[in-house]
């Protein structure tokens, strides 16, 4: 049984609480990259990001990227929508192809 | 390309030959494997990127909702709202083989039955713009839930792919002309010695009836001499 984590500054992710996902709620990155290796050993399969927390702690996110689990997907948070989600899907087909064919 | 550092013998030229076969079936089994892993790749990326497209959209209006229900409530009578869930997410994980490359298929499952049983607060002292962000959020769930399973998915099958589309490009470019090479080197050699071989009988048998001849043509004379 595995369970749902959301990350980032308190405001953006405090509405996900209510839906049943476990919150933690930071926004500095030192303590983000020692919450993300607890609860990624903890149980936890998804866990959400804020773009702005997430750019934050790259390289440590990068560490999960061929692993199974978990699967750690960035959202856009109360600051707004930074299109950092929509540029790692353009860079998994670079990875995949070479260059980024979809549109 | 460089010939690969063997001694021109008839074993290792089938030892090789063997290998080249073999080199030929698996790169044709690989490039096939990459071009079914990229054919369903580019479906899963076009989905992806709908996907996150929705749940961005999604997700800002939700934290419009949330920016308009902090600024009517006092922040501790949000945090007394939201304090204390009622639901609890959980998931169940499979796991999907697509090429050999192991993919999760998320299946969420809420503590209660009823999934409109979202909201931890009374409806009296809370604004509306509160549960309309909660809303909203419940609304797009199953959407990020789905975003993340294909997301994940497509970062391992990108991965996956790039590993295979190395291991065809070395077969093609490297190990295949490699082999080739010297195959042909090896068989050239053998062809080679053979014919040094031939000419240097060629070569013993002549001398052997050159002497043979002088031999027959002295004893003639000495035949000769005597009568």
């Amino acid at each position: 049984m595995y369970k749902i984590a959301a990350m980032g500054d308190r405001n953006s992710i405090y509405g996900l609480a209510s839906l049943g996902i476990s919150i933690f709620p930071t926004d500095d990155s030192a303590e983000a990259v020692k919450t993300l290796r607890r609860i990624s050993e903890s149980g936890y399969a998804v866990i959400f990001i804020t773009e702005s927390l997430a750019s934050l702690i790259q390289t440590e996110i990068e560490k999960y990227k061929d692993e199974p689990l978990p699967a750690i997907i960035p959202i856009p948070g109360v600051s707004g929508n930074t299109g950092m989600g929509m540029k790692q899907v353009s860079r998994f087909v670079e990875r995949a192809v070479g260059s980024d064919i979809v549109n | 390309m460089a010939v690969m550092n063997v001694n021109p013998t008839r074993m290792e030229l089938t030892n090789l030959k063997r290998k080249l076969t073999t080199a030929r079936r698996g790169h044709k089994l690989l490039k096939d494997k990459r071009d079914e892993l990229m054919r369903r790749f580019l479906e899963l990326v076009r989905e992806n990127k709908e996907l996150r497209r929705r749940v961005e959209e999604g997700i800002s209006e939700a934290n419009r909702h949330m920016s308009v229900a902090r600024s009517v409530m006092s922040d501790s009578a949000l945090d007394v709202a939201l304090m204390m869930p009622t639901q609890e997410m959980s998931l169940e994980i499979e796991e999907k083989n697509v090429m050999s490359v192991m993919l999760p298929v998320f299946d969420a499952k809420l503590k209660s039955a009823d999934e409109n049983d979202i909201y931890s607060y009374g409806f009296a002292f809370t604004s509306m713009d509160l549960d309309q962000a909660v809303k909203a959020l419940s609304d797009i769930m199953p959407l990020m839930l789905r975003l993340a399973e294909v997301e994940k998915s497509c970062q391992l099958m990108s991965a996956e792919i790039e590993k295979t589309r190395r291991r065809v490009n070395a077969l093609e470019h490297v190990m295949i002309p490699r082999y080739e090479e010297t195959i042909k080197y090896i068989t050239m050699k053998l062809d080679e010695n053979e014919r040094s071989s031939t000419t240097r009988l060629m070569k013993v048998k002549s001398m052997m009836l050159e002497d043979a001849r002088q031999k027959a043509i002295a004893h003639d004379r000495e035949v000769a001499s005597r009568q």
